[in-house]
């Protein structure tokens, strides 16, 4: 009986340590201990989730039929000009997922067959119609998913945040989580822009453009647009650029006739930095391109002198200088009024790389670091006025056994802090709520085998029979009691996002340890007393 | 030794009909009020309906008025403006709206700081889920709820007898129905935090019957002379004080979190003090009368 006595009271002991090991990271003391400590013990301990320590929780939806849809504008343009080599006539128009091909003959038919096997045709008749195959789409949406997954991560460590978490989620979603952000907008600018950086040569000889305002007020463009729609040539558009005058701060929108086709685009840079200019201390963007780029702006800037070359960025036309001469060497600039900011994430998204496809933010929350504090404080007031309430009442009703219950509750909790900080688990508000209810739970076990011990006691039994057959005829209820509600915890984690997941970790983490302290802990005290010497009444 | 009631002796199962008659109005308001969640009609969570939430904080006192008039200078309609308990802070709610997602928030901010420019504030946080989300969560809610009435019912059909399962997951549904149609009732919002606290409300609930069916259990081995009603009564009767102390605790610390928990967690701890007093009543009034309904006198045939 004595030894059964040690070893569980060894049991207690190492799984107590344990915890204070484990959950030290926790408390005000770690930094005091010394540092073969800190080298070798634990020192990541419970970790705080994005609503406690404030963050962002992103997710975004990459917009995978956008990047068939470009695939397919790409293969039409190649179909034109392997109809032109061909010398086969006939017309070849993009529209949206498929491609409209007509006149349709077999030798055309024959050509896309040949040299583009992944093009399914729809229809069939006076004009071919064709698509992306199912399965190709698929592809090219899932590789799509997968660059916009890297583009965000190199845009995010350019950035600068402590241990982002970055992933894709289903087939098409990325999810973000971002702890610590204090600038939550701009976080968000920086990951949803696709960062098409375009350069596109200003059409100003047709008769269209001298039409075209001087500048108009923001929330007039649809309707510009829908006053110019089928008078423009149609391979140019109308983007426009944005001037904020700086003494008034008042934009205007200034519209532009542009070459629809882009003559440079951004996947030739090969770096952009922020410069500052001297003579207005305004900062700038400057760009390199690489050797292929540099080749290219060459021809286009020698081949384009005197004629205005608009840099835009996601349709939106950051400037449109004239080009004075012929640029060699690769370089070039984008200016604009930024601040510093602007300037630097501007370099951030052209050094990350375009997305392949546009994003579209599917959910978003944000949670500022002073809520997180607030909700830590609460919870831990709350849960301080709890125990004390669960603790007060026990005394009241059961006296000294329910100082030994108590004692368990106690150690239950320090035995629930410390498993959580084992496992590094996060903790979440509701994760908190989940503990100040286990508090509440925790005593049932006790409150059960009281009950059936005043039960044996009024039955006539001496206090050690009655502490033992209380044991023994509480356990399967105990046992049934607690897995019910590892049942509802099991279904929470399953089907929780972040914030739920904490509630059923710390709830069913509480069932468990609760099991623990009260089949092992408290017997053990009843046990110690009942060994020195018979008790002839007992208090509960 | 304190004692609640000294071997008490109530016939509790004698109250069946007025159990049943008040456990019926409860369910039925519970499926109206899921009813009218499903078809959209009902307060819900911007979690579950889709839109933008933000809470600010301002340095000073605020009218709820000044910042109604700022937001619909901006343009905003359709949303709900709502002062927490704690100083200065406020919830500003929009549903469905055309804008863009993110947009909206950036309007809110913008309008405020222009129309209200001497009283500073911080975004506490900020929720935008777009429809798309909001289906899914709404989907998994609801799966996660019938998950957990098939696992109960499974667990307690395996340890008991498939009676006895029926009885409990009744009892367990009963509660949860009873607090969303309370909920519902009283205008709260139904959001994911919710949810949480019914499937922990229904655990706890099942706790509180599974006790009282060990101790049916137990007595139906025991005395098999007695009738099934009175083996049920006593059994009840046995583990009353256990019953109501365990609630008692559960309660207290329940109390604790809605009065010191902080704003978000005010909502869940109403839902779990609630589900206790609730779950407390239908493991005593409803989840044994239903066994004695369906299963009758041949409760003694097995073990």
């Amino acid at each position: 009986m004595k030894k059964k006595i040690l070893w569980r009271l060894i049991l207690i002991g190492v799984t107590l340590i344990l915890a204070v090991v484990f959950f030290l990271p926790n408390t005000p003391l770690f930094p005091y201990m010394p540092e073969w400590w800190k080298k070798n013990m634990p020192d990541k301990g419970i970790v705080l989730g994005l609503d406690l320590q404030g963050g962002l929780h992103l997710v975004f939806e990459v917009e995978g039929n956008k990047a068939v849809e470009i695939t397919t504008e790409r293969i039409a343009s190649r179909l034109r000009e392997l109809f032109a080599k061909k010398n086969l006539t006939a017309e070849v128009i993009a529209n949206g997922l498929t491609i409209t091909i007509s006149p349709s003959s077999p030798d055309i038919r024959k050509a896309v067959e040949e040299n583009y096997p992944i093009l399914l045709p729809v229809e069939t008749g006076t004009s071919l119609v064709c698509k992306i195959s199912d399965k190709e789409a698929q592809r090219i949406k899932d590789t799509t998913a997968d660059q916009a997954l890297e583009t965000i991560r190199n845009r995010i460590d350019q950035f600068g945040v402590a241990e982002p978490t970055i992933h894709r989620q289903g087939e098409n979603e990325i999810v973000i989580q971002l702890p610590g952000v204090k600038d939550p907008k701009r976080a968000i600018d920086l990951i949803g822009k696709t960062a098409q950086l375009e350069f596109k040569l200003v059409n100003d000889d047709t008769n269209v453009a001298a039409e075209l305002p001087q500048s108009i007020a923001p929330g007039e463009e649809e309707e510009l647009l829908k006053q110019f729609a089928g008078r423009i040539p149609e391979d140019t558009e109308i983007l426009f650029e944005k001037r904020v005058n700086k003494e008034t701060g008042a934009v205007r929108k200034i519209p532009l006739l542009l070459k629809k086709q882009a003559a440079l685009t951004g996947d030739l840079l090969s770096d952009a930095k922020v410069n500052i200019d001297s003579r207005f201390s305004e900062p700038y963007v400057s760009l390199s391109f690489n050797a292929a780029g540099a080749k290219l702006f060459e021809e286009v800037t020698g081949a384009n002198v005197k004629k205005r070359l608009a840099i835009s960025l996601d349709n939106t036309i950051y400037s449109a200088p004239v080009i004075q001469e012929k640029i060699a060497g690769g370089n070039a600039q984008i200016t604009g009024s930024f601040s510093m900011e602007e300037a630097k994430d501007l370099s951030i998204v052209l050094r990350a790389g375009a997305l392949p496809a546009p994003m579209k933010m599917l959910q978003n929350v944000t949670v500022g670091p002073s809520l997180g504090r607030d909700s830590i404080e609460a919870g831990k007031i709350a849960g301080i006025i709890g125990t004390i309430a669960v603790v007060i009442f026990m005394i009241f009703y059961y006296r000294f056994s329910g100082l030994i219950a108590d004692f368990a509750l106690l150690f239950n909790i320090v035995l629930l802090l410390g498993a959580m900080a084992s496992l590094n688990s996060t903790l979440t508000l509701p994760g908190i709520a989940g503990i100040i209810l286990a508090i509440g739970m925790a005593v049932d076990s006790n409150v059960l085998m009281f009950e059936r011990m005043r039960d044996e006691l009024r039955a006539g039994k001496t206090p050690r029979a009655a502490v033992d057959s209380g044991y023994d005829k509480a356990f399967w209820t105990i046992f049934d009691s607690h897995v019910t509600t590892l049942i509802t915890a099991a279904v929470l984690f399953q089907f929780g996002t972040g914030p739920i997941k904490g509630f059923a970790v710390t709830l069913s983490l509480g069932v468990m340890i609760n099991l623990f302290t009260a089949l092992i802990g408290t017997k053990s005290i009843f046990d110690i007393i009942n060994s020195r010497r018979e008790l002839k009444k007992l208090s509960i | 030794m304190i004692e609640l009631i000294r071997n008490p002796n109530i016939n509790f199962l004698g109250k069946r009909n007025i159990a049943f008659l008040v456990s019926g109005i409860f369910a039925i308001i519970g499926i109206i009020a899921i009813v009218r969640i499903a078809t959209g009609h009902a307060n819900l969570g911007i979690d579950f309906a889709g839109g933008t939430a933000i809470q600010l904080k301002f340095e000073k006192s605020i009218a709820l008025h000044d910042v109604r008039l700022a937001l619909e200078s901006g343009g905003l309609k359709d949303f709900d403006l709502q002062e927490l308990t704690t100083e200065n802070k406020i919830l500003i709610r929009v549903k469905k709206t055309e804008q863009e997602l993110g947009l909206v928030s950036e309007n809110i901010t913008n309008s405020i700081s222009q129309k209200i420019p001497n009283n500073p504030y911080v975004v506490d946080s900020t929720t935008v889920v777009g429809p798309k989300v909001g289906g899914r969560l709404r989907a998994d809610a609801a799966k996660a709820v019938a998950m957990a009435i098939i696992g109960i019912l499974i667990y307690v059909a395996f340890r008991f007898q498939f009676k006895f399962g029926v009885g409990a997951t009744i009892a367990t549904f009963h509660d949860v129905l009873a607090v969303l149609g309370i909920f519902y009732l009283m205008g709260k919002e139904i959001n994911l935090i919710l949810i949480t606290a019914l499937l922990t409300i229904a655990g706890y609930s099942l706790t509180d019957t599974v006790v009282v069916f060990d101790r049916i259990r137990e007595n139906l081995k025991l005395k098999q002379k007695d009738s099934v009603e009175s083996v049920m009564n006593t059994s009840i009767n046995e583990v009353l004080s256990r019953t109501i102390i365990t609630s008692t605790t559960v309660l207290l610390t329940s109390i604790a979190l809605f009065f010191f928990g902080g704003e978000v967690l005010h909502d869940f701890s109403l839902a779990m003090i609630m589900g206790v007093i609730i779950g407390t009543y239908s493991s005593i009034f409803v989840a044994s009368p239903v066994v004695l309904l369906w299963g009758g006198k041949r409760l003694f045939a097995k073990k």
